[in-house]
C-alpha cells in the first residue's frame, strides 16, 4: 500500500497539472457563471412577462439536465449544428451555462430576501434600471448570497471532474490515467480526494472572508 | 392655501389599491420654506400621499409639480420614462421609517452614492459637502461605520445626512420617528427643527404632535384619503374645526409631556 502511494508519488506532476486544471475551470466557469447570472437575475425578476418567462424557462429547463448529458452535447452535440469546440471550450462552456442557471436562482432567491426599503431608497434617489442594479440591488444580494455561491463553486468543482469523459486533463482525469498504468486504483483516487478536499477547504476560507464582510454590513 | 410660486403642487390626487380608495381627490400646495406636517389616524392614506409625490406609488389620477415641472406626467399627460423620472426624484430628498440606509456601504459613501452615482456632480464637491452634513447631524465620527454598527438615532440622522446631500429643493420625511426608541425620538427631531429653522422645505408625515405644533408652518389633517382640514398649527391644536380633527387631537392630550423632552 505504501508503495502504491510511491507510485502516485512519482507521478506527482501529472496530479499537479490536473489540480491546477481543476482550479482554472473551475475558477473561469464560476466567474462566467456568476456574470451570467447578474444578467439571468434581472431578467427573471423583470416585469416584462415575455422575458421573465424566457428566463425561467432556461433556468428550470438547464437545472434539470444532468451535467454529464449536457457536457456530451456540448462537445459531441454541437457539431451538427456547426459549433465545433476542443474539450477545453467545451468543457468550459457547459460548465459556465450550466451553473448560471444555479446562480441566478441564487441571487434570485436572495433578491427576493432583500429589504425592500433599501431598494426602494435607491429609486427615490434617482437610481433606476442598470444603475440600480448595479449600485443599489447587487452589492448586497452579493454579500448575501456569499455563502451559497460558495457551495455552488463546491458543485462546480466536483461537476468538473465529469470532464475527464471529453478527455479534459483535470484531476480526476489525472488520477484515472495513473492507475490504468500501474494498477494503483486506491493510492490514485485517494489522492485526488485529498486535492478536491484541499480545494474545497481554499473555497470554505473564501466563503468565511466573505460573511466577515457581510457580517459587519449586517 | 395658494402660494404663488409654490415648491410643490399637489392637484387632485387620487389613488386605489383594489376596491380600497386610499386618497381621494387630495389638492395642497407647498410654498418655499415652508414646514407641512400631515397628520391623521393610520390608515388614512397619509404614507401613500408622501410616496405619490415622488411618484414611489403612481397615483391614478391627480398632477403633482416640482417648482413648476409635472412629475411623473408630462404636460402632454404622456407617462414620463425612468430616466426621466429618476431625474426629477434626485431633486426631491426623502426620509424612511425604517431609515432604508445602502448596509453594503458606509456612513460617508451613503450620503456620497446618489451624488456621484446619479447626479455626476465633482466627487471632491460632493465629499466635502457630505463632512459637513455629518457635523451638522452630529456624527462625524461615524463617517466609515457601516449603518448596521448604529443605534436607530443615528440611522435616522444619516438618512436626513443622505436626502440632504442631494441638495434636494423639497425634503419628504415618512413618519421618521416611529420606528425609534422613544429616548432616540428627540435627537432626530432636533435635526428636523433646525431644517425648518433653516427654512429648507418640507412635508412631514408624523404622529408628533409637539413637534407638529412647534415646527410646522402648515398643518395637513388626513381622514380616509381626504384633507378634512388645513391651517396654522396654532388655529389647528387649540380650535380644529372638524368633528373628526377633535376626536383625533384628543387621543393624543397626553403629548405635552414629548414637547419639553425635544426641547
Amino acid at each position: 500500500m505504501i508503495r502504491d502511494f510511491g507510485i502516485v508519488w512519482t507521478e506527482r506532476g501529472l496530479l499537479l497539472n490536473g489540480l491546477a486544471n481543476t482550479a482554472i475551470l473551475s475558477l473561469v466557469s464560476v466567474v462566467g457563471a456568476l456574470l451570467l447570472g447578474f444578467v439571468l437575475t434581472p431578467a427573471l425578476m423583470s416585469k416584462k412577462p415575455a422575458v421573465s418567462r424566457a428566463a425561467r424557462a432556461f433556468v428550470d429547463g438547464m437545472r434539470c439536465i444532468p451535467f454529464l448529458l449536457f457536457a456530451y452535447i456540448v462537445y459531441y452535440g454541437f457539431p451538427s449544428i456547426g459549433i465545433n469546440l476542443d474539450n477545453w471550450g467545451a468543457g468550459l462552456l457547459a460548465l459556465t451555462i450550466y451553473n448560471a442557471a444555479y446562480m441566478a436562482e441564487i441571487l434570485r432567491g436572495a433578491w427576493v430576501a432583500l429589504p425592500r426599503d433599501e431598494i426602494e431608497a435607491g429609486v427615490a434617489f434617482g437610481f433606476s434600471e442598470l444603475r440600480l442594479f448595479r449600485r443599489i440591488i447587487l452589492p448586497p444580494l452579493v454579500l448575501s448570497a456569499g455563502p451559497v455561491i460558495g457551495n455552488q463553486l463546491i458543485q462546480i468543482i466536483k461537476d468538473s471532474a465529469f470532464l475527464t469523459i471529453i478527455a479534459l486533463p483535470e484531476l480526476t482525469h489525472a488520477a484515472s490515467s495513473i492507475q490504468s498504468r500501474y494498477y494503483v486504483p486506491f493510492a490514485a483516487f485517494i489522492t485526488a480526494v485529498a486535492l478536491y478536499w484541499g480545494l474545497c477547504l481554499i473555497v470554505e476560507a473564501g466563503v468565511n472572508v466573505l460573511r466577515q464582510l457581510a457580517d459587519v454590513r449586517r | 392655501m395658494t402660494t404663488s410660486n409654490p415648491v410643490l403642487s399637489v392637484v387632485g390626487v387620487s389613488k386605489s389599491f383594489g376596491d380600497n380608495e386610499v386618497l381621494s381627490d387630495v389638492s395642497f400646495q407647498v410654498g418655499k420654506g415652508e414646514t407641512v406636517c400631515v397628520l391623521g389616524p393610520s390608515g388614512s392614506g397619509k404614507s401613500t400621499l408622501l410616496r405619490c409625490i415622488n411618484w414611489l406609488e403612481r397615483p391614478d389620477v391627480g398632477q403633482i409639480h416640482l417648482n413648476g415641472e409635472p412629475v411623473g406626467v408630462t404636460s402632454g399627460g404622456v407617462v414620463m420614462n425612468d430616466r426621466r423620472l429618476s431625474r426629477i426624484r434626485t431633486r426631491i430628498g426623502m426620509v424612511f421609517q425604517h431609515f432604508a440606509l445602502w448596509p453594503h456601504l458606509t456612513v460617508l459613501q451613503n450620503l456620497m452614492e446618489a451624488p456621484v452615482q446619479v447626479q455626476r456632480r465633482p466627487k471632491a464637491e460632493i465629499r466635502d459637502e457630505a463632512l459637513a452634513l455629518l457635523a451638522k447631524v452630529g456624527l462625524s465620527d461615524k463617517r466609515d461605520a457601516f449603518p448596521a454598527r448604529l443605534s436607530g438615532g443615528q440611522k435616522q440622522r444619516v438618512g436626513i445626512a443622505r436626502a440632504l446631500a442631494m441638495r434636494p429643493d423639497l425634503l419628504l420625511f415618512d413618519e421618521p420617528t416611529s420606528a425609534l426608541d422613544p429616548e432616540l425620538v428627540g435627537e432626530v427631531l432636533v435635526v428636523m427643527r433646525d431644517l425648518a429653522r433653516e427654512g429648507m422645505t418640507m412635508v412631514i408625515v408624523t404622529h408628533e404632535m409637539a413637534f407638529a405644533r412647534d415646527a410646522a408652518t402648515r398643518v395637513l389633517f388626513l381622514d380616509r384619503g381626504r384633507v378634512v382640514e388645513t391651517g396654522p398649527p396654532d388655529r389647528f391644536f387649540a380650535r380644529p374645526e372638524t368633528e373628526r380633527a377633535r376626536q383625533f387631537l384628543q387621543r393624543y392630550a397626553g403629548e405635552g409631556a414629548s414637547s419639553e423632552r425635544t426641547r
